[in-house]
């Protein structure tokens, strides 16, 4: 067995074919004059650029929009005026129209992937994809044809180029492995959005497996499992059949309210971090935003975006979500999120030192900016604002006297906002914890943050894998917590929502109806998972649920006794 | 020759989507058109050249256009930085 990433989910059980680009042989120096040797180059674009304008329209078909626009993206490449020209003067000097080609895209792939953002590395990729077609058109070279292969092929490859999957014919195609590339690169974002199961990253495997080699594809797990045997392969049908039915039966439920077995309403929002994601939350049924993260407005950037920004960009989400709650934390910087050009200084404990609501008061201008933007952009929808890391009462006061002053001083100054704008609290520490009652009194909503308040209340760092075995929520410290934080909510009258990775646990969603959870915000790929199991629980039931697990001493005990009830 | 300098507002920075846009934009124009950015100059009708400066959110950039429709090209040019989507 080879364990590689998974990167589009599903199980593929077919047959290897493994797809080698033909080595591309060709003289560095020209024999044809200047004006010929440009002349096939010209000819070579042009026969490109018609037949990926084309490829895109195949793609726009079979994949969607957005995989459409990466070849569109290719056609840029081609028709740049910066490749024409450095190639014409290559070619001048005398060079074949291949060698002059190879020479200018690798050059941009180089540039790109020395710049250090993620982003533009990542159009190296396309450089180069770029690249061996245009040798190839020059050279005469055929394409490799992946729309002739047949039914139950499994396709292995070093990298899935945009190029190759133009060519895939869906209902051909049992899964993909290949050499390279991690959950966010094009090949996994392909294999998604064509719903093939693929496993990514495995080193050698074109060489590893051999063609025609029965094979399966575990997507789910990240796994390939070579010459699998009658009863593997039995198991393994019976594992594509329940995921292609679990994800059949989740499509069911677009457009379902969200409720107990017994018909208590729960509201099922996601979390975000750019407003472009709203679109996802949109296509996956989720009810609002439950978690807007603010960093990717100061990360993405070399110095302070201003009020301006910010207000376009939050702005663009309330008004995508069209009057659905927009929950949006300001900003959480500190602790493992760096932002360079604030100068911060290098801490002995970061996660206990100067970051997010601590930072943000005292430096007064900077939040003001934040605040201002957030309470413009109130007047286009549903906003509510989420204090970050607050671990006493006179933070959470601090933050609302500054929305108030802010909201008078845009009062006076007659710009428009939603004068009812809530201010809420992420608890995500043991002193929230403790004193949500006090908080309470003073929040309009809580939104439990379970990844921190778990490391916090357990004291443990679990990148550190010496100490990781304690980083659970289901230790009856973290559990008895998360009860105490809704019940104070609840007493109080005001949401609690909870944003951490535990809101989409099936595990832990009776423990959530019980203790009265009202908001579950989740990422938009969970969002049907989710609904399906607050439907699957009753009150009563949950509260059975709750009842045993509250009584366990140990992690291991909670554990068990959650597992034996999942349903 | 006419040049401004301003500050990208376009959330993403000029980034594949934007810097299509950008460039598709101002190859219409006679002009040349370059972007001075971090010390370096980059040729604004050429896509690689404007992914390669590596341009974000927030970043101060100078635009200069030189040509017979020079005006209306930094017009144009400077809307988009501002702008695009």
């Amino acid at each position: 067995m080879y364990k590689g990433i998974a990167g589009s989910d599903g199980v593929g059980i077919g047959e290897v074919v493994i797809i080698k680009e033909p080595e591309l042989k060709y003289e560095r120096a020209s024999a044809l004059t200047v004006e010929k040797e440009l002349e096939r180059f010209n000819k070579a674009i042009e026969e490109l650029v018609e037949k990926t304008n084309a490829m895109s329209e195949e793609v726009r078909k079979s994949a969607g929009e957005a995989e459409a626009e990466i070849l569109l993206g290719h056609v840029m490449i081609m028709s740049d005026p910066a490749l024409s020209d450095e190639v014409r003067s290559l070619i001048s000097d005398g060079l074949t129209a291949e060698a002059a080609a190879e020479q200018v895209l690798d050059m941009f792939a180089a540039i790109y992937e020395g710049t250090g953002d993620e982003l533009t590395m990542q159009r190296a990729t396309d450089i180069r994809d770029v690249k061996t077609r245009l040798i190839k058109a020059l050279l005469g070279a055929e394409d490799v044809d992946i729309s002739a292969l047949k039914k139950g092929s499994v396709i292995v490859v070093h990298d899935l180029t945009p190029s190759m999957t133009a060519g895939i014919v869906k209902e051909n195609i049992e899964g993909i492995i290949t050499e390279t590339g991690g959950k966010t690169s094009h090949s996994a974002i392909l294999a998604r959005a064509l719903e093939i199961p693929a496993v990514l990253s495995i080193d050698n495997i074109t060489e590893l497996l051999k063609n025609g080699q029965s094979v399966i594809v575990d997507g789910i797990g990240g796994e390939v499992i070579p010459d699998p045997d009658d009863k593997c392969i039995s198991e393994y049908r019976a594992k594509r059949e329940e995921h292609i039915k679990h994800k059949r039966e989740l499509l069911k439920l677009i457009g379902c309210e969200t409720h107990t077995a017994d018909g208590i309403h729960a509201e099922l929002v996601c979390n975000i971090g750019k407003p472009a994601d709203c679109k996802d939350v949109l296509e996956r049924d989720g009810e609002g935003v439950g978690l807007f993260r603010t960093e990717f407005l100061y990360m993405d950037t070399d110095r302070l975006p201003t009020e301006d920004q910010q207000f376009e960009a939050y702005r663009a989400a309330a008004a995508a979500m069209d009057g659905k709650p927009v929950i949006i934390r300001t900003l959480d910087v500190g602790g493992d999120k760096e932002i360079p050009y604030l100068g911060l200084e290098k801490e002995d404990n970061p996660f206990l030192g100067y970051r997010a609501v601590r930072y943000c008061l005292k430096n007064p201008e900077l939040y003001r900016a934040q605040l201002r933007a957030l309470i413009r952009a109130s007047a286009f929808g549903n906003i509510k604002i989420m204090a970050p890391l607050v671990t006493c009462v006179d933070e959470i006061r601090a933050v609302k006297a500054l929305v108030k002053e802010l909201m008078a001083e845009l009062e006076s100054e007659g710009i428009d906002f939603d004068r009812n704008i809530e201010v809420g609290v992420m608890i995500e520490t043991p002193a929230a914890a403790v004193i949500a009652d006090l908080l309470a009194a003073e929040a309009d909503f809580f939104s439990i943050g379970t990844n921190d308040l778990t490391g916090y209340t357990m004291a443990v760092d679990r990148g550190n894998h010496k100490v990781a075995y304690l980083y659970s929520v289901y230790n009856p410290a973290v559990l008895r917590s998360i009860k105490r934080v809704i019940e104070c909510g609840v007493d109080a009258g005001i949401m609690v929502g909870m944003c951490g990775e535990a809101a989409s646990d099936p595990l832990l969603i009776p423990l959530l109806i019980s203790f009265g959870l009202n908001e579950y915000s989740v990422s938009p790929t969970s969002v049907l998972a989710t609904r399906a199991e607050i439907l699957k629980w009753s009150k009563s039931e949950a509260d059975k649920v709750a009842e045993e697990a509250l009584s366990c001493t140990t992690e291991s005990e909670v554990k068990d006794v959650l597992s034996k009830y999942k349903k | 020759m006419v040049s401004k300098k301003v500050t990208v507002t376009n959330p993403e920075g000029l980034h594949m989507r934007p810097a299509g846009v950008f460039t598709k934009s101002v190859a219409v124009f006679d002009s040349d058109v370059t972007i001075k950015f971090n010390g370096k100059t980059y040729n604004g009708k050429s896509i690689m050249n404007v992914l390669a400066a590596c341009i974000k959110c927030g970043s101060e950039i100078e635009i200069e256009c030189s040509g017979s429709d020079e005006e209306a090209a930094l017009a144009k040019a400077i809307e988009l930085v501002q702008e695009a989507k």
